[in-house]
């Protein structure tokens, strides 16, 4: 033993005086600015959609109702209420939050006798900590999920300005795994979509790679997946919760993949060919586009007999007759009719109701009706020299061109409209003035800016790749004609569209304007309906709204029972609001002759 | 390696294998409890001893108090939600969990780790080692009677905790180490604070190195306790600083080279004979080295670029079939993560290997017989284990 060993432990001592080291001051100590303490969350930010949830492994995370906030297109209305009974101040509900909103504070101290109240929705009680600048918040370039789409490939415009090749070349099956992979399943876009699709499940089936499944889930609420996977205006993927860190799924493009990948015998196997039990009761359905088709596919699935008349001599409405092959080429259009036809729905084509038949004829014949004719006349400006004869509708050649007339092609063209109907008949007449001077002198005018131009962000992108002019701002004054030629087109500087209401409502100036060579001039801005084969003959029993149009309830029902109507009639403004009314229309008629 | 038999003649008799014969029927013989709720027994778990007088005739180990199954907790999880359930199988340090499920499941799934991450958790797993041996050191003084050497460690170990905070955001449960990389790097000014911290950690050492080494109650109680020849450590799967201490240089920083440990310069430092004296001082000396570790560290690590790899969406990550093991040196030996994958989105079976299986359960057994009732508890902590690891 050293004597060392018995003095040494006496320094011990020398600390007699010093503070009491171990004793912080919890009260005063601020805790680092990366903290996990209590959360926060933006309330106005949070979109709902459930994904912290999903990750809390402890099962602390609830979505709940909360008081002032609403349901509404990308926003459930729920917000996570958290529990922190359960809570193991993980943070992996921040690192994964779609939108951002929900953060960490850095306070940790919260005494009560209640232990309910340590159950909460951050950000709606308005706690202590909720404007603390202080605490931990996602680390950057750290993600639990790729926030980037997988780019979609297209043909080149060198390789495609002079035809109707479609553009979209559409994604390989990696490429689709992939960006499956991306989707949260959160849901918020299911109730954005106009049909209700079961957008995550199918997405879910892409990602495990069972194209039957996938097939059946876009069955269930849309019989025209390979036209909607290349045409829908996707509504859904506006409100896809990856849009806010990067950029939203690619809803459409998994849609046209899973179609793409089923070829057309499968589907009889897959779907089946067989409605569930056969009806006696028979069904008429006027108009072969989105809506007319939908309906027919849901009611010969629930037995009816369906016969659909159609003016035209071929199905698919504005489908085949309005957009463009190089968007949706025919052969993926019949694909998604050929299996609706092979259910047995019947179709008589040239056939155009209140001309051919009328529609007292069919409520005789039939048990019910289901009109979905759509807007088939252009509207025209009527500016002076609107009636010139080198002054065409756009829909009206766009029908041309699909029915292989041989149509008006001018060296010089001026198109009126800023809408995708404008850019489809611009992009088309660039492809035909190139087929036939070898170069595009065509010029697309629009009352809007650049910015708040109706028309797809790609459409304006592609026209320009396309050579197509772009002119925003400006409206159509007067058509010059020299000699009865047209010599062009005169326009005023368009300085606003909507008023302070929002209501249409143009300011123009006078004296700035301009004028556009031209030698022929379209008109594409917006069409018209004709369903006088109903309102005239049953006038005094179909009620209108004040914006004259039929009223009809949610299945699309009139006040004539027996007459149910969807698609652009009633209001919509795209193929997949058209399938969407035929499968409630669908429903409501199978309800109706079930009563 | 002082006799304690010497003066126990009689009783008990022995076995021919050298095991205590113990004969209830005799009333020579009191069972006593130690634990689960005691300050010797580092956790939850508790010690069923036989005395004859003060001296300890048997000791059998009973677990299963805290028992909470991570391991089948994490068959029902996803990849990413293990992250935040592993660390509370070893709580003085949580890291080492959270580096071996992350590596497993990164070589599973191909994920190559970005350099400044690798750095990171090099860095994280020397603060966890560091802060770990300063809170032992306290309860292995204490459970000889010297409050104060826990006081100023536990001191230091609190501002090195205060570091690990403003690199996380958490004091105990750090969770800096997901799959993929780091939640990110340190903060600006940090290298200074960490140097202050630093230099408060070889201060304090210097105190305790006073008060304890060179303190005549515990070279007393300690030089010859529980001591673990050679020959015991691969029968009985020792490893770390028991290991060690034996003069068998285990270290799988050294043995099976990982994260930056090869980057950096450093001795693995063994012992001559495993006693509790022993086991203390080269514990004294792995806190020092780890405080050199950090500095090299810290002079070495970027101070900047990618600190995450690409994950695919954690919320449905699945990884392909395979299996793999992978091990760190945590402060008390091998730390191992058996991880099994069977394509799915869940964990087909993770195993924790933790030494304190094999310390506190065949080892303590073992060493616990022939000691003296009073010196179990120290015994105990020489062992250093942690009860929640051995209950996965
Ligand atoms: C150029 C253009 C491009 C478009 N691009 C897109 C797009 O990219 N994405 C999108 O979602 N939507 C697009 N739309 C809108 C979309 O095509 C329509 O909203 C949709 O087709 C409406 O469907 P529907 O069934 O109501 O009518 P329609 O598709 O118009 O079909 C009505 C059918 O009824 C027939 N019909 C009309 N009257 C009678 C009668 N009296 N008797 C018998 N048959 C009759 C018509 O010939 C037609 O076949 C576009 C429209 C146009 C014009
Ligand atoms: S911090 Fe972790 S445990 Fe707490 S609510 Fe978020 S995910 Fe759940
Ligand atoms: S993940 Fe974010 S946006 Fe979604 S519900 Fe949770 S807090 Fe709100």
């Amino acid at each position: 033993m050293r004597l060392k060993d018995v003095l040494s432990p006496f320094l011990a001592w020398k600390h007699l005086f010093s503070p009491p080291v171990p004793v912080r001051k919890p009260l005063e100590r601020e805790a680092a600015p990366r903290y996990r303490g209590f959360h926060q969350n933006d309330m106005e930010e949070c979109i709902g959609c459930g994904t912290c949830e999903e990750i809390c492994q402890n099962a602390a995370i609830d979505m709940v109702p909360v008081e002032g906030i609403g349901t509404r297109d990308g926003d459930s209305g729920l917000r996570p209420r958290i529990d922190y009974g359960r809570c193991c101040w993980c943070a992996l509900c921040v690192d994964i939050c779609t939108t951002g909103s929900l953060t960490m504070s850095n306070e940790y101290q919260w005494i009560d006798t209640d232990p309910d109240v340590f159950r909460f929705v951050p950000g709606a009680e308005a706690k202590p900590w909720d404007e603390r600048k202080k605490g931990y918040r996602k680390p950057e370039h750290y993600e639990l999920y790729n926030t980037e789409r997988i780019p979609m490939e297209e043909v080149p415009p060198e390789a495609r300005s002079k035809s109707f090749i479609e553009i979209v070349k559409g994604y390989s099956k990696a490429q689709a795994l992939r960006e499956a992979d991306r989707c949260v399943e959160c849901g918020i876009c299911i109730a954005t979509c106009p049909a209700h699709m079961g957008i995550p499940e199918y997405i879910k089936a892409v990602r495990e790679d069972d194209m039957e499944q996938a097939l059946r889930v876009l069955y269930e609420t849309n019989p025209l997946p390979e036209v909607c996977g290349r045409i829908c205006t996707h509504k859904c993927e506006t409100v896809c919760s990856m849009q806010y860190k990067g950029d939203p799924i690619s809803i459409r493009w998994l849609k046209r993949y899973i179609a793409d990948q089923v070829p057309a015998e499968r589907y009889e196997e897959i779907l089946g060919a067989d409605a569930v039990e056969q009806s006696n009761k028979k069904v008429a359905v006027i108009g072969a586009g989105p809506g007319g088709l939908s309906a027919a596919y849901y009611l010969a699935r629930l037995g009816y007999r369906v016969n659909v008349f159609e003016e035209r001599a071929e199905p698919g409405g504005m489908m085949r007759y309005g957009i463009p092959e190089y968007r949706l080429p025919y052969d993926q259009l019949d694909k998604d009719i050929g299996y609706i036809r092979s259910l047995g729905v019947k179709m008589t084509f040239n056939t155009r109701v209140g001309k051919d038949i009328t529609l007292e004829q069919l409520h005789k014949d039939y048990d019910a009706v289901f009109a979905a004719t759509g807007l088939h006349q252009g509207r025209s400006t009527r500016v002076d020299g609107a009636d010139h004869p080198m002054v065409f509708q756009a829909i009206d050649i766009l029908r041309d061109v699909t029915e292989g007339k041989k149509i008006e092609v001018a060296e010089k063209i001026v198109v009126i409209g800023g809408g995708n109907v404008a850019m489809d008949i611009a992009r088309t007449l660039a492809r035909l003035q190139n087929q036939k001077y070898g170069k595009v002198q065509l010029i697309l005018t629009s009352l809007e800016s650049e910015d708040i131009m109706p028309a797809d962000l790609e459409e304006i992108v592609e026209s320009r790749e396309e050579n197509v002019v772009i002119e925003p701002s400006w409206g159509p004054g007067s058509i010059k004609i020299e000699d009865g030629k047209i010599k062009g087109l005169n326009v005023i500087r368009c300085l606003s569209v909507f008023d302070e209401d929002g209501r249409f409502n143009p300011k123009f100036d006078q004296n700035e304007t301009n004028f556009f060579e031209a030698d022929q001039v379209i008109e594409a801005i917006g069409q018209g309906m004709d369903i006088e084969y109903m309102t005239k003959k049953f006038e005094d029993r179909l009620e209108m709204t004040p914006r004259n149009r039929v009223k009809v309830d949610i299945f699309g029902q009139s006040s004539l029972p027996w007459l149910f109507l969807g698609g652009d009639i009633t209001g919509g403004t795209d193929a997949i609001t058209a399938i969407a009314d035929g499968h409630r229309a669908a429903k409501g008629i199978d309800k109706f002759l079930n009563k | 390696m002082a006799d304690k038999n010497k003066y126990r003649e009689k009783f008990p008799e022995k076995d021919p294998d050298g095991s205590n014969i113990i004969d209830p029927e005799s009333h020579k013989f009191i069972k006593v409890w130690q634990g689960p709720q005691h300050p010797g027994i580092t956790g939850n778990m508790s010690l069923e001893l036989i005395l004859q007088g003060d001296e300890v005739m048997h000791c059998k180990t009973h677990v299963g108090y805290l028992h909470r199954g991570f391991e089948k907790l994490m068959e029902r999880r996803r990849f990413i939600q293990c992250f935040p359930l592993v660390c509370r199988i070893a709580v003085p340090e949580p890291d080492f969990n959270e580096y071996c499920l992350a590596a497993t499941l990164e070589e599973l799934a191909g994920i190559k780790v970005p350099e400044a991450a690798k750095w990171m958790r090099t860095l994280i797993l020397e603060m966890s080692r560091l802060t770990s041996f300063l809170m032992w050191l306290g309860g292995q003084s204490g459970a000889f009677g010297l409050g104060v050497a826990g006081q100023w460690t536990n001191y230091v170990r609190d501002l090195m905790l205060d570091r690990f905070e403003e690199i996380s955001g958490g004091r105990i449960y750090r969770m800096h180490i997901p799959p993929g990389g780091v939640r990110g790097l340190t903060p600006d000014g940090f290298r200074a604070r960490m140097e202050e911290t630093l230099q408060a950690v070889e201060a304090a050492m210097k105190d305790v190195d006073r008060t304890l080494f060179d303190n005549a109650v515990f070279k007393r109680r300690t030089v010859g306790l529980g001591y673990i020849p050679p020959e015991m450590v691969d029968a009985y799967g020792v490893t770390g600083p028991n290991a060690r201490a034996a003069g068998v240089p285990k270290d799988v920083r050294r043995d099976h080279p990982y994260l930056k440990y090869p980057e950096l310069d450093f001795d693995v430092i063994t012992g001559n004979d495993s006693d509790v004296y022993t086991r203390t001082d080269l514990r004294r000396k792995e806190i020092l080295l780890s405080v050199d570790l950090i500095r090299q560290i810290m002079a070495k690590m970027p101070g900047s670029g990618e600190y995450m790899a690409k994950l695919p969406n954690v919320l449905h990550w699945k990884i392909p079939r395979g299996e793999t093991y992978i091990r760190a040196e945590c402060t008390r030996g091998e730390y191992g993560f058996y991880t099994v994958t069977d394509g799915s989105g869940y964990p087909r079976r993770i195993n924790v290997r933790g030494p304190s299986y094999t310390h506190a359960v065949a080892l303590m057994e073992k060493l616990a017989v022939d000691c003296n009732i009073a010196d179990v508890a120290g015994l105990m902590s020489s062992l250093h284990t942690y009860p929640p690891e051995i209950e996965r």
